[in-house]
């Protein structure tokens, strides 16, 4: 009943008034003890020796563990094992966790940390992309590739060709609440852990094996967390894991949190790579044959690096349609934090690269982009293309709307006007340009492996007529929980104030995936769904018994249970249910159909579905500095029937702000030696309050998902990031007003970078 | 020593032992009031926002993680525990965050209600200025903003009042100092020459969040109410040392706009209320944003050492990195800088354009007579070890013919004058150019031909 209205976030109300509680605000017994990493100083190289006689001796410091004191498995990663929680003698990057101090404080535990002795044999590191090329240091043996058509015999035809380099930095994650974890010992040398995390099973997992326990032993509970992004899939594995190890070992309470710049140092970020392409085309800008050449810097440790590498070659395509094309991957091991899943999981360095290739075909040709664009995409669904148009995956695309999208948007943004007027400024305007784009979005929905695509929920109602619901997803602020509960009290038919969603909690609902790939509600909305349909199954059929009816006119809506001649209130019927001994509590589950994925040959139907988006933004650059400003943005995205369009523009507003952050002041800087300089807010910058667009118009394609998904809505979490390239369009746009040359932008685009473009656009040599 | 003051309206008093406890650990490990969080630990972010009220009654945000506990005596703290009613009635700000879906994963949350409760509190309009030094990941500001401007229609609420200040008669012991007049500081410190000094605290905060030092003896200058008077003289303004940036910007936001709208840019409003421009002075940054400024529009120091003074030229006081013309127990009093100057210009680079430090920070001031370059003064920081004088330039540009031409040619000069270095903010070249461009854009903008980005509208 309350299904696609604006609901505020479940917990907004604790928001607001600070009563919402995190991990750190748990109320602990005054014996918890508190832990801190001591951190590697080298990004390669042996322990000759480690003297922690200092750390030991320090102020309120109880135990220190090393590598060689940890009981069972020293592994915290989520996919190769290869991942200590402690290094034992080789050391992989600077800021490996290589001692726990336990404490009787987290300030005297990060004082202690400080204070070991290492004699190290310092190597070489492998750090940048070429490093790893040349010493052909890489996850899988060889480099990944799919393909479609026959590029090779095409680009010689293709009337012309063009090639260029796309280097994308990488993005700090800055969820406001850095990782965090407290584990309580229980009986039977049980354990319950409380973890800021998206995998909470993984979390129960990593312990499990780290204590040598069953996993029933394990109870993980998640409340929420103070942002996710990708940063907490696998990265929150190594403190739960010594918090765990840790009270077993004291017998007491245990918490860590990072420290802002030890979260910085230690834990992985989004992949930086390089995107390198090949296109030929013809007079229009129609893309003939294509190549790119994928370069992922993993860091030290395999982590997600695989699947966000696939990930990025299923989005290479993005929203055109390209008859040849070859993607070549390379997942390159370096000594830095081992890079991990982030929003898009590689689907925006995917996609980026593509755009570029159109931005850099519209500039070589001297058309718009737009037009350049359109002319690449995919056929929409309306045109009943047969056969269907296929991704370079080979999976057939048939629910295609950014045709139409793109339409209702250009009219909507004003943007051939504003095309106009910018060229018009940018003639008059000597010292500030400014610049204007378009760009698509086409972000495939469902995990690509594919066993994950399952999800379970638990739903039991009270005999005062209240409801509690259990779900495998976790909440990181992305409104999951209310959503659920807006499918629950549809189904129920129940007002929403009658319904609590509880903290996800693995000895509820077992086994869960990681609340990712966009697929939170898409899950959890259908496995609560199958659980409130079991029930209300028992209760119609009760009911129908009592008034001799067939079940299926009986009708949940309003807090009544209604039928041809007689209308009960919810209360009564579950007071009666309870009374006649019928089971109030139910499991559902649910599996996304028809997906079938083989990674290795690159073939398949990965992906149930695609949700759609098209933004356009404008920018203003200063040409004397470099400093630009976002002006205007205008999204249309696409949330099918979006089950609470509140949430959902949130999702589009933050992913767009998020996303530009990522290819404009978002910089991170490793030194020569690998120690990477901006571990803090003062030097890595976020996007702040006035750089969004200060004309933010976003809006939402009302059509309903063509697959049954829940209440046909869409995944909403990933795909607007991928927004953000408008932004960096822009940027480009501005600075290709400076001179005849193609700008040749790299992102991040910080005032530096746009200020250098400027100068290629001048045809400026830089010199120093 | 023990602490007094107000929290959320009614009296606490505790120990600060080591006088480097912060408020924020105070909050959430003593009293349990967990709302405050903390995000960053270094007053970049806003998550430990709460709200200050000294003995002007003046309502401001300030970020508790680096605001030590002898700060506060004497004053009134409100967190987000109490910006609602005592009875659960939600302030204005709160309804509108609720309303605006202003929460998505609500780490930031409480940070940005107390900042806005601040704000509402002062009738403050402009919102990005406002909220900048508060980081939100999730909602990208927008419903924030909207959310802000709903609110504005809204009454403060009464429990909002502070009442009357308890006494704020700070107990010094020998090691944590509060003085209650530049005299007892100035005597003091002869006799403690090695104490660490505490105005603000937005730079010493971080050597005992971050670096984890141990800081005594110290003084906290915040109680002595004659170092923080701003006095006009007519000729001239006479700045105590530890008047706040915040008030140090209303003095001069009639005389020196620009100084005043690149200083809205400094930090955050949360660190602006807490920082102060002696200490930007004393802590010899070369990337402080008030020297270069204060240099170009040729402010004298104060420096007192007993009962001595010795006035100078602020640029003379920077001698080198980490070093600055200062002796043993002298410190910085006041500044004094004249009124009759309005060609000063300050262009701070940053790679964010809010709350960051400079990459580069450009102060020109040049007067014309006729059609003749009659005075200059130009001052960089981010440039050189220290915030300096541009001289060559300088020489180069007084008695030239006020045009694009002579800018252009004078440019290269800058070169002689500075040989900037590369860190995680800005490349030696890009600093050198746009440097020399900020030249350009000074003749450009007293041209009136169009330079500044925050002034295009789409």
């Amino acid at each position: 009943m309350t299904l696609t209205q604006s609901l505020p976030h479940d917990a907004a109300l604790q928001h607001v008034s600070g009563t919402a509680r995190y991990v750190d605000d748990i109320p602990t017994p005054a014996s918890t003890l508190h832990l801190a990493f001591g951190l590697s100083p080298v990004a390669k190289g042996e322990i000759r020796s480690l003297d922690i006689s200092a750390v030991r001796a320090a102020k309120g410091v109880r135990l220190v563990l090393r590598a060689k004191d940890l009981p069972f498995a020293n592994d915290v990663s989520p996919s190769a094992h290869d991942e200590p929680l402690l290094a034992d003698r080789f050391l992989h990057y600077a800021g490996q966790p290589i001692f726990i101090v336990v404490a009787d404080s987290h300030l005297l535990a990060r004082k202690a940390a400080q204070l070991a002795k290492y004699e190290i044999d310092e190597a070489v590191p492998i750090l940048t992309i070429e490093d790893a090329l040349i010493s052909n240091s890489r996850f899988e043996s060889a480099p990944r590739i799919y393909s479609k058509g026959t590029p090779d015999t095409v680009f010689p035809d293709a009337l012309h060709q063009t090639n260029g380099s796309l280097n994308l930095g990488g993005q700090e994650h800055f969820y406001l609440e850095g990782q965090a974890a407290l584990a309580q010992p229980g009986e039977y040398g049980d354990i319950v852990v409380h973890s800021s995390t998206q995998h909470p099973s993984e979390i129960q997992h990593k312990v499990a094996e780290a204590l040598n326990l069953a996993q029933h032993a394990v109870k993980v509970e998640v409340r929420r967390m103070g942002g996710g992004f990708g940063g907490k899939e696998s990265q929150g594995n190594a403190l739960a894991v010594a918090c765990a190890i840790a009270a077993v070992q004291t017998g007491q309470p245990c918490k860590m949190r990072y420290d802002r710049d030890d979260d910085f140092i230690i834990t992985g970020k989004r992949h930086d790579c390089r995107v390198d392409y090949k296109v030929g085309f013809d007079q229009h800008g129609r893309v003939q044959a294509l190549e790119f050449t994928h370069y992922f810097r993993c860091g030290w440790g395999q982590d997600l690096s695989l699947p966000v590498a696939d990930r990025a070659m299923l989005h290479a395509d993005n929203a055109y349609d390209l008859p040849h094309v070859r993607i070549t991957s390379h997942r390159l091991k370096t000594n830095t934090q081992s890079a991990t899943a982030f929003r898009g999981f590689g689907g925006p360095q995917g996609m980026i690269g593509i755009e570029r290739v159109m931005d850099h075909i519209a500039h070589f040709l001297g058309l718009d982009p737009t037009s350049v664009r359109r002319k690449n995409y995919y056929p929409d669904m309306s045109e009943n293309a047969e056969p269907p148009a296929t991704t370079p995956y080979h999976m057939p695309v048939t629910d295609f709307i950014l045709g139409e999208m793109t339409h209702s948007l250009l009219k909507s943004s004003n943007y051939a006007t504003r095309k106009a007027s910018v060229a018009e400024w940018n003639a008059e305007n000597s010292l500030l340009k400014r610049g204007i784009a378009l760009s698509p979005v086409k972000f495939g929905i469902s995990f690509t492996l594919t066993h994950l695509n399952q999800a379970g929920a638990l739903v039991q109602i009270y005999t005062d007529g209240s409801v509690l619901i259990n779900h495998g997803g976790t909440e990181m602020g992305q409104g999951l929980f209310q959503k659920v509960a807006q499918v629950a009290s549809r189904s129920l038919g129940v007002t929403q104030s009658t319904i609590r969603a509880s903290a996800t909690d693995t000895s509820k609902v077992p086994n869960t995936s990681a609340t990712a790939a966009s697929s939170g509600s898409d899950l959890n909305g259908m496995a609560v769904l199958a659980a409130c349909e079991k029930l209300k199954q028992r209760l119609s059929a009760l009911v129908a018994k009592q008034y001799g009816c067939a079940q299926e006119v009986v009708l949940f809506k309003d807090d009544m249970v209604t039928g041809p001649d007689f209308k009960l209130a919810w209360l009564e019927v579950v007071k009666s249910a309870y009374e006649n001994r019928v089971s109030l509590s139910a499991t559902g589950f649910y599996k996304t159909p028809g997906i079938e994925w083989d990674r290795i040959k690159g073939q398949g139907r990965p992906f149930l579905y695609f949700a759609y988006g098209v933004s356009v933004t404008e920018v203003v650059i200063d040409v004397l500095t470099g400093e630009n400003r976002i002006l205007r943005c205008d999204i249309l995205h696409d949330c099918g029937s979006s089950l609470n369009p509140a949430l959902d523009i949130g999702q589009v507003e933050g992913g767009f702000v998020q996303g530009a952050g990522w290819l404009t002041t978002e910089e991170l800087i490793w030194d020569e030696k690998g120690h990477l300089k901006t571990h803090a807010p003062s030097t890595y910058k976020i996007p702040a309050c006035s750089d969004r667009p200060e004309i933010f118009n976003v809006s939402l394609w009302a059509a309903p998902n063509f697959q049954d998904t829940i209440y046909r809505s869409k995944a909403v979490g990933e795909p607007p990031f991928m927004h953000g390239i408008s932004a960096f369009l822009a940027l480009s746009d501005a600075v290709s007003a400076c001179g005849p040359n193609y700008p040749d932008l790299q992102a991040p685009a910080t005032a530096e970078e746009v200020f250098f473009a400027i100068k290629r656009a001048k045809g400026i040599k830089r010199e120093l | 020593m023990k602490i007094s003051f107000r929290l959320n309206g009614v009296s606490v008093s505790t120990l600060a032992p080591t006088g480097t406890e912060t408020l924020l650990e105070y909050l959430r490990q003593d009293k349990g009031l967990c709302g405050t969080k903390e995000g960053c630990n270094e007053g970049d972010c806003g998550a430990c926002s709460i709200i200050l009220t000294g003995e002007n009654g003046v309502p401001r945000a300030m970020n508790s993680c680096i605001l030590f506990l002898p700060q506060i005596q004497g004053r009134s703290v409100r967190t987000v525990e109490g910006i609602s009613g005592p009875d659960g009635t939600l302030h204005p700000v709160q309804e509108a965050m609720i309303s605006q879906h202003g929460a998505q994963c609500g780490f930031c949350t409480p940070g940005f209600i107390t900042t806005m409760a601040a704000a509402h509190a002062a009738g403050e309009k402009d919102f990005d200025t406002a909220l900048a030094g508060n980081l939100c990941r999730c909602t990208g500001y927008a419903p924030i903003v909207r959310a802000a401007k709903l609110a504005a229609q809204g009454q403060v609420p009464d429990w909002m009042q502070e009442g009357p200040q308890p006494s704020s008669q700070p107990t010094s012991s020998d090691l944590i100092f509060c003085p209650e007049t530049s005299d007892d500081l100035a005597q003091w410190y002869e006799n403690n020459p090695e104490a660490t000094l505490v105005a603000g605290g937005t730079d010493v905060g971080l050597w005992v969040t971050k670096q984890m030092r141990n800081l005594t003896p110290l003084a906290f200058l915040g109680h002595a109410k004659d170092l923080r008077q701003i006095e006009d003289h007519g000729q001239y303004l006479r700045v105590g040392a530890t008047t706040t940036i915040t008030n140090f910007m209303e003095a001069i936001a009639p005389l020196y706009p620009s100084f005043n709208a690149m200083l809205s840019r400094y930090g955050s409003p949360q660190i602006r209320n807490a920082a102060t421009i002696g200490g930007n002075i004393a802590n010899g940054s070369p990337i402080g944003d008030g020297p270069p400024a204060l240099i170009a529009l040729g402010a004298t120091l104060i420096l007192r050492q007993g009962d001595k003074r010795r006035r100078m030229p602020l640029e003379d006081f920077f001698i080198d990195y980490q070093k600055q013309d200062r002796l043993r127990g002298e410190f910085v009093e006041a500044i004094e800088l004249l009124k009759d100057q309005n060609r000063l210009r300050c262009y701070k680079l940053s790679k964010r354009f809010d709350q960051d430090i400079s990459a580069v920070c450009g102060c020109i001031n040049i007067s014309v007579e006729g059609n003749i370059i009659k005075t200059v003064r130009i001052a960089f920081g981010g440039m050189a070890a220290t915030p300096s004088r541009a001289n060559k330039t300088e020489e180069i540009l007084v008695g030239k013919v006020w045009g694009i031409k002579t800018f252009e040619n004078a440019k290269a000069t800058l070169l002689q004058d500075f040989s900037p270095m590369s860190d995680a903010r800005a490349s030696a070249l890009y600093r050198s150019e746009t440097a020399q461009n900020m030249l350009l854009r000074y003749f450009n903008e007293l041209e009136n031909t169009p330079v500044n980005i925050l002034e295009v509208r789409a």
